[in-house]
């Protein structure tokens, strides 16, 4: 239980760096994150979120940088950042022999909680993510839904001041997904506590205060999701034509503009799109096959910020997945 | 662990004759003897939980000491008895048997460490606040408390096999198995540390469980052995579970002085009888040494 106040960010990085043999996954961070905000990590597997995720709690060393976490330096004062913070990892950490209970029970032991206060607060937590009376089932007959919202119950049982969440929704229905959000913005509503996110879900990111996009190891732009919105400040337009590449030179030629191919479709940004959808027809001197106008998205950020749709990034980025693995058998 | 080293040491430099600031201003975390406690004690129950859980495991690791002492036992004995001086061939393997029957419970119990990895609880375990021997000290104390329930159900059947309860042997059989089952389950925890998959552990387990078994003399007796098989039965622990267990079998029933310097030599080193209590110290040892090793490797391992 956190005792003493501590007003600081409840996060601040300085240069963090994390090599792993020739890779370099991570390549220095810097980072404040504000204490009672919600921040989101944004960008696609393998951009070194999770990363930096498990420097931040202390699970990982990192090879260059420091970071303050509650205050503690991650390196030095790891227990002290360990006891400030909850955490909720992809993959399950939960014990499926044992109930729900018994689970959080184990951990309020691990945490040293106070015996008295563990029965009130593990009611509240469990209450909290609707699981109250499941509590004396076995995890093992769980779904995958209830055991992340068990995980964070139990990430929440210390009542940590930062509470991590790494990737809390991957790998569930998006009716899960949405109850998952919603236990997040009651937390936000009754707790006083940092919530700092990875996800790669564009939608999620809109529930976040202010989000870094992070594209292969670094903070590619850092900022409220209006504030990135309006800082594109152009609609996304996206064509099907019979031949892309043409398409693309035209539009270099005689608009000035910067296409790409994503998605399967020509796409760029203009100002105020719907009016420029005219002149594209008549000036192209392309045939085009549908026209879609949209308004300046999470994922335009990202594509404005990095070059790339998040999907697109996805699929590059898992050959670097693949090195990175590859480095880290290696230096086993 | 290192950043309390680190933290500490100015203050230990501190000039003499100037006061010592006040060392719990540091930032010591607050990791209190208590709350080290409090996860071994943790860690140690889940393991009993999870044993309690799981009837059938007790159940089919039953079977193992039923085969050797009942059919093995009793298919051998007609064979054997020319060499028994009159004991109970079934009598004689018992120790053995005890002694297999922790081992492989001990050798599960520390498997699930890596099942514990499979499944991510590891993680949950090694992010809490606490130091990494304390968890790796709960595992080991509480496989060897699963193991060595194990041991009290076969010695709960020694009657069967013409092995009288007498507290006095209980208690003997007790001590040396709780010992081998500590030993057994930190040597398992040690491996644990390093092996990913459960098929590789349960690979390894074969490789190990069987070669001791063999070589203790759990089967046969150690006393006109050939001089390599007598050097690898000195060198095997087990040898020094077995036989004290033999021993102390021995006295409780009327063998004569013949039947037991045929069937029960006792170990020597270069002649020297090596005595029960030493005997059970060198698989306590062996046990603290493994305990230590396992956890310089769950502690470096970050």
């Amino acid at each position: 239980m956190p005792s003493e106040s501590y007003s600081g960010p409840a996060v601040l990085a300085k240069g963090l760096v994390k090599r792993y043999e020739e890779v370099e996954a991570v390549r220095g961070i810097d980072l404040e994150v504000h204490s009672g905000e919600t921040f989101g990590f944004l960008g696609p597997n393998g951009a070194g979120k999770s990363t930096t995720i498990n420097m931040l709690c202390t699970l990982v060393r990192p090879s260059a940088g420091t970071a303050l976490v509650a205050g503690h330096d991650v390196v030095r004062e790891r227990d002290e950042v360990r006891r400030n913070i909850g955490l909720v990892f992809q993959d399950t950490t939960l014990d499926g022999y044992l109930t729900a209970e018994q689970n959080l029970r184990l951990h309020a032991e691990l945490y040293g909680m106070p015996r008295g206060s563990v029965g009130e607060r593990m009611q509240q937590v469990m209450e909290m993510v609707g699981l109250w009376e499941r509590r004396g089932s076995l995890v093992g007959t769980f779904s995958g839904g209830m055991k992340r919202r068990l995980e964070i119950a139990r990430g929440l049982l210390h009542s940590p001041r930062v509470l991590f969440l790494d990737e809390p929704t991957v790998g569930l229905d998006p009716q899960t997904r949405s109850s998952i959000w919603t236990y997040i913005s009651e937390l936000k509503r009754d707790e006083d506590i940092t919530i700092f996110l990875t996800t790669h879900y564009m939608d999620e990111a809109e529930y976040c205060d202010r989000i870094a996009i992070m594209d292969q190891g670094t903070i590619v732009v850092l900022d409220t999701p209006e504030a990135l919105k309006a800082s594109v400040g152009k609609d996304r337009v996206q064509i099907q034509t019979a031949d892309d590449e043409a398409a693309i030179e035209a539009l270099q030629e005689r608009f000035g503009i910067d296409a790409v191919l994503a998605e399967g479709a020509v796409t760029f940004g203009v100002p105020e799109g719907e009016h420029f959808v005219p002149r594209l027809f008549a000036e192209l001197g392309q045939p085009i096959r549908s026209v879609n106008v949209s308004r300046p998205s999470l994922d335009d950020v990202f594509m404005s910020y990095t070059g790339s749709t998040i999907r697109d990034a996805e699929q590059s980025s898992a050959v670097t997945d693949m090195r990175r693995n590859m480095a880290r058998m290696m230096s086993r | 662990m290192a950043t309390e080293t680190v933290a500490a040491t100015p203050e230990n430099a501190s000039p003499p004759g100037l006061p010592r600031r006040d060392v719990a201003s540091l930032h010591v975390p607050a990791r209190s003897l208590r709350s080290e406690l409090r996860a071994i004690r943790v860690v140690w129950r889940r393991e009993l939980i999870r044993f309690s859980r799981d009837r059938l495991r007790i159940l089919t690791s039953l079977v193992q000491p039923f085969l050797f002492l009942f059919v093995l036992g009793t298919g051998l004995s007609t064979l054997a008895s020319a060499g028994t001086h009159g004991v109970n061939f079934k009598t004689f393997i018992y120790p053995g048997v005890l002694c297999m029957a922790v081992m492989f419970t001990a050798m599960f119990s520390a498997a699930s460490i890596v099942w514990d990895r499979e499944f991510g609880f590891l993680r949950e375990m090694m992010v809490a606040p606490v130091r990494r021997s304390s968890i790796v000290l709960g595992k080991v104390l509480g496989g060897a408390t699963v193991a060595a329930f194990q041991g009290l159900i076969v010695i709960a059947i020694s009657p069967l096999v013409s092995v009288p309860y007498a507290p006095l042997l209980i208690l003997q059989l007790f001590a040396l198995a709780l010992l081998l089952a500590f030993a057994i389950t930190a040597f398992g925890v040690m491996f644990a540390a390093r092996i990913n998959q459960m098929q590789s552990f349960m690979a390894l387990m074969q490789m190990v469980i069987m070669p001791m078994f063999f070589i203790s003399g759990a089967l046969f007796s150690v006393a006109k052995l050939p001089a390599w098989l007598g050097v690898l039965n000195r060198l095997d622990p087990l040898t020094y579970a077995v036989e004290p267990m033999r021993r102390a079998i021995f006295a409780h029933l009327h063998v004569s002085a013949a039947a037991r310097h045929a069937l029960d030599p006792g170990v020597t080193w270069w002649g020297w009888h090596v005595p029960t209590l030493l005997e059970a110290a060198v698989i306590a040892a062996l046990g603290l040494v493994m305990l230590s090793i396992a956890i310089w490797e769950f502690s470096r391992a970050e």
